[in-house]
């Protein structure tokens, strides 16, 4: 609560006026701290409807160094009038004069004085008055006293136009409390992308940088056919399992498959060809049928590969990024469902040179320029090379991802010319997300269990740095 | 990928030299393995059992080393052993030779009719002279675990026994009966049982329980006897135990009975070469181009070195002076090699893949997105933007997500149903992302309200248009969750994404919410005259099955009529 007898008084004074009171008034003549009276004017408001406020911003004047030395020594034009004797003065010694040319101009559109252009030695200048009043002079002095109002709006702003007065805000007198800088911000309000989508789109952009075509890889539900058969992957291989591979009951069986070359599978598979010995075994229509969710996205790899076939051989890049599945046990790092990152690129003549190649490159663009690759085993590639990078903070390598040249036995079957090699490399999404974001546990990252507070506190991602 | 497990100091002594563990590890990485582990029996009981259990196991150094599931040859010490040192040219590429017995035929396994029925192949071979130390013994059965795990997809393909040849007499006769009609004294057992009773006995083995499941339900079983009536084993459960391999054993007799025969004959090829040199298969000759080799790697090495490199790997190769004709021998033990391309990575190893020139396709290509995927990520943006964030959530759920909890019967989704699942969550492919959304939320109860999430992503849907029978389709879902239903903010969010994808509100042409078939709080989003999805506000029932409490709004569209 206020001081009551500054609220006393105020009432008193406010009683008195029939328009009001100036609370900067009041606090100037009760000699007390303005902030005093608004807190007495708050404390009154909240009683009810006793007093009325409105908020007035005053503002006060100040005369800049050019308008002090007027008030001292009268405006230039003045100084010009009283700088010419009754015989008049040469222009040329008028403009000599520090005052001279500002001063000349003014006085002469106060139609003070008058130039006498045909006289002998130049212009000359007279008097063209007897007397002169030197308004600005007076206004100077009337504000440099802090009388404010007795000059209108139109006045203040010529005076402030000729650089003669300043507006100096009320702060200057004012204290401020300080901010705390050490505080947080107002968070803003908005939306958030995820994280693991957010390295998604990175990848993405690098593959386009790179001039790779993008796969349609929305089917996640697959033929073992595709998936594996096409593969060069046989028909008893572990992968194709019950415990790791997740079988379709309803739609159980695939129907439509490109018959010849359907049997053209089947043979390499079961007794060789196009320089192979085959597995040798008794391949069946049945296995293959079999719908599956996509253990690879290299399934589609090889529909768009035989649809390549299809057609005269023009040199491809392709890639995709997207959801494959493994019935496996799951653990902080496995899901039963992940993304993978694939890459491929058919031409003629490719060597195993070109596929580390292109994969340094790729690596480069993820800012790692250290890689070594190891002799690896895959089922449709030979030769598999497992690529590792150098991790400066473990200080050891570690595996970043898998590739390999596709196998004759999967790429003469679908009809691709005998010359033209296909490499491919892959690598999960996940793996890079959770180092990039140092995410321990993969459920916080992926599924309902999502941590939303690290959505939400997730920094842009920039891969190579 | 199967792990061997190796004691180190063995394993040093046979390669002649000690390495550090960085040294070794190296080694490995070149040769194509990857030195998973180094560790104790010590460390591994007291990991798996405790303390207390591990003080009597034995803190000999073990090496757990990775080993690619293709190469058989390399699944115990001996082959291991003998890959490195070749490779490491301290050791020529070995021949494997047959040899008769001294005195005698050859040992005959004969097969009858019946074992048609139930498991078809077999193959079996000798070996002679051995001396066991318990290293070696160990070693040897540590193999046949391996190879039973691995190329035998857990004896269902094939099944090894190993007997002591000089406890039975040949001619050995497989055949198969009625499971009542067979008795014997298995291994490590006192008494003889029918095979009927074995099967229950084993019911509670935990090791040979699993092996149950390939004969139980056939009608015979198979078996093998000598020719006095003993029986060796009965494949694939377990042998007898008159027969059983000691350290003394001085000869082998291996059988291998198979449902592959091609599987069954590598796998005793393994078995033999592994543990001898007295036995052997014919070998394999190849000739390929040293061109081929260097235009495939991507090298430039003359006819001569390749066929030292390919030497280095066990494949014994040299240049026949034809061109740039090379001759491979391909030894029994690498079964994995059936095209030229295999013997090329083999050249591309011993050469290194480090040492190759790392080169650049030149093939030029312009880039493309593919059409629905660019939507969907400049779709995921502005969504983001509007104030929503992302959610990601799995493909796979209940069938109760789908159905039961969101107020519907199973048979009125189009859902795609998993045959093998090994739990609830992965019952069925989501034919709704809303579920995924309202789990996110009942996961995230701690944060501050109002919870405002999307997701742009699959669903799959049974089609019978597809070869498949399915689908995949694209949606975009959001939900709003606060302490009022928040209709207008869905909406708005409807009107937004409708001004991003340049629909305007109108019949027609336009979208438009029609509550025409769901009156009340549910209402069809009707785009250019089709339904794309649906906005409302949650039934109270739907949101308590998912664990909420307060209201919640949510929109549901397919984004595939705006490509």
């Amino acid at each position: 609560m206020a001081d009551s007898g500054v609220v006393e008084t105020l009432l008193q004074r406010i009683e008195k006026a029939d328009d009001g009171v100036d609370s900067l008034n009041v606090a100037a003549s009760l000699g007390v701290d303005h902030q005093v009276i608004v807190g007495a004017v708050k404390s009154l408001q909240a009683l009810g409807d006793i007093i009325s406020a409105d908020l007035r911003s005053s503002k006060h004047w100040e005369l800049t160094v050019e308008g002090s030395e007027i008030a001292e020594q009268g405006s230039h034009e003045a100084r010009v009038f009283s700088s010419i004797p009754l015989e008049g003065l040469a222009q040329s010694e008028l403009m000599k004069l520090s005052f001279g040319k500002i001063g000349f101009s003014k006085a002469m559109s106060n139609k003070w004085i008058r130039v006498d252009k045909t006289q002998e030695g130049g212009p000359r200048i007279f008097r063209a008055v007897e007397n002169i009043e030197d308004q600005v002079r007076e206004k100077l002095l009337q504000v440099q006293k802090g009388n404010f109002s007795q000059l209108d709006e139109k006045e203040k702003n010529e005076l402030k136009k000729r650089k003669l007065l300043s507006e100096v805000g009320s702060w200057k007198e004012k204290k401020f409390k300080p901010y705390n800088f050490e505080a947080m911000g107002v968070a803003p309000d908005c939306g958030h992308l995820h994280p693991l989508m957010k390295v998604r789109t990175q990848f993405r952009q690098i593959f386009l940088e790179m001039g790779f075509t993008e796969m349609p890889t929305n089917n996640f539900i697959e033929s073992s056919f595709w998936n594996f058969d096409s593969l060069f992957q046989p028909q008893q291989h572990p992968a194709r399992d019950q415990h790791d591979t997740f079988f379709l009951s309803d739609p159980a069986l695939a129907h439509e498959f490109p018959q010849d070359y359907l049997e053209r599978v089947k043979k390499v598979h079961s007794e060789g060809g196009f320089g192979s010995q085959g597995y040798k075994y008794d391949w069946k229509i049945e296995e293959a049928q079999k719908n599956i969710l996509r253990t690879h996205t290299t399934a589609v790899s090889a529909r768009m590969l035989y649809k390549l076939a299809q057609q005269k051989f023009t040199p491809v890049k392709y890639f995709s990024i997207d959801r494959v599945f493994r019935n496996e046990t799951l653990d902080a790092t496995h899901l039963a469902e992940f993304h993978q990152i694939e890459g491929v690129v058919a031409d003629y003549g490719l060597t195993l040179g070109d596929l580390m190649g292109i994969l340094h490159q790729f690596f480069t663009k993820l800012g790692i320029t250290k890689l070594r690759f190891k002799p690896a085993y895959n089922p449709y590639t030979e030769p598999s090379m497992e690529v590792f990078s150098y991790h400066e903070g473990l200080k050891k390598w570690v595996e970043v991802g898998n590739s390999g040249v596709f196998r004759p036995e999967m790429l003469l079957p679908m009809g691709l010319p005998e010359d033209v090699s296909v490499i491919a490399w892959g690598l999960s999404l996940e793996r890079p997300t959770m180092i990039k974001y140092g995410i321990n546990n993969i459920r916080e990252l992926v599924g309902h269990k999502v941590n939303l507070q690290m959505v939400y506190d997730g920094p842009i991602c920039r891969l190579d740095s | 990928m199967p792990t061997v497990g190796i004691k180190r100091d063995l394993l040093f002594k046979a390669l002649g030299r000690t390495y550090t563990d960085e040294e070794f590890d190296e080694l490995c990485f070149e040769f194509g393995l990857e030195l998973d582990e180094i560790t104790s029996e010590k460390e591994i009981v007291s990991r798996e059992q405790g303390d207390t259990k591990a003080s009597d196991a034995s803190d000999v150094i073990l090496y757990k080393i990775d080993v690619p599931a293709n190469r058989y040859d390399l699944l115990c010490l001996e082959g291991l052993v003998r890959g490195l040192q070749v490779f490491k040219n301290k050791l020529e590429a070995p021949r494997y030779r047959r040899i008769s017995p001294v005195n005698g035929d050859p040992q005959k396994l004969i097969i009858t009719k019946e074992t048609a029925a139930v498991r078809p192949f077999a193959v079996a071979a000798v070996l002679r002279n051995i001396t066991f130390t318990q290293e070696r013994y160990d070693s040897f059965i540590e193999l046949q675990e391996k190879l039973h795990q691995n190329i035998c997809r857990k004896r269902s393909l094939v099944a090894i026994g190993t007997h002591d040849l000089d406890t039975i007499s040949g001619p050995f006769t497989y055949t198969a009966k009625p499971p009542g009609d067979i008795s014997f004294k298995p291994l490590n057992q006192t008494k003889e049982y029918t095979a009927t009773e074995l099967m229950s006995l084993y019911k509670t083995d935990s090791h040979l329980r699993h092996y149950l499941h390939i004969i139980e339900d056939k009608p015979v079983y198979p078996i093998i006897y000598d020719s006095n009536g003993i029986v060796l084993s009965m494949p694939p459960i377990i042998n007898g135990d008159h027969s059983k391999i000691t350290l003394q054993t001085k000869n082998v007799f291996i059988e291998c009975t198979a449902t592959d025969l091609t599987k069954a004959k590598i796998v005793l090829d393994m078995m033999v070469t592994m543990f001898s040199e007295y036995c052997s298969q014919p070998f394999t000759k190849e000739k390929l181009s040293g061109e081929f080799i260097n235009r495939k790697v991507g090298i430039n090495e003359s006819t001569e070195k390749i066929a030292q490199l390919l030497t280095r790997m066990c494949l014994l190769s040299r240049a026949t002076g034809v061109g740039d004709e090379i001759e491979v021998e391909i030894p029994p033990t690498r079964s994995d090699v059936i095209h030229a391309c295999d013997i090329m990575e083999d050249a591309a190893i011993a050469y290194g893949f480090n040492n190759i020139t790392r080169t650049t396709p030149r093939a030029y290509t312009v880039a493309n997105q593919f059409p629905l995927n660019k939507l969907t990520e400049l779709l995921r943006q502005d969504l983001a933007a509007a104030g929503f964030t992302e959610a990601l959530n799995f493909a796979l759920c209940s069938e109760e997500d789908i159905a039961d909890k969101l107020g519907k019967k199973i048979s009125e989704t189009r859902a795609a149903h998993i045959s093998n699942p090994k739990t609830a969550e992965f019952q069925v492919a989501r034919t709704t992302l809303l579920p995924g959304l309202l789990k996110t939320i009942a996961a995230n109860r701690k944060m501050p309200l109002p919870l405002k999430l999307f997701e742009v992503s699959d669903v799959v849907l049974k089609d019978e248009t597809k070869d498949v029978g399915a689908r995949n389709s694209r949606r975009f879902c959001a939900v709003y969750y606060n302490k009022s239903p928040g209709f207008e903010v869905i909406h708005g969010l409807l009107d937004r994404t409708m001004q991003l994808l340049e629909v305007k509100s109108a019949r027609g042409e336009g979208y438009i919410v029609d509550s025409t078939f769901f009156p009340g709080r549910c209402a069809e989003i009707i785009v250019r005259g089709k339904t794309v999805g649906r906005l409302g506000v949650l039934h109270p029932d739907v949101i308590n099955r998912f664990e909420l409490t307060m209201p919640c709004s949510a929109m549901e569209i397919d984004i595939e009529p705006f490509l």
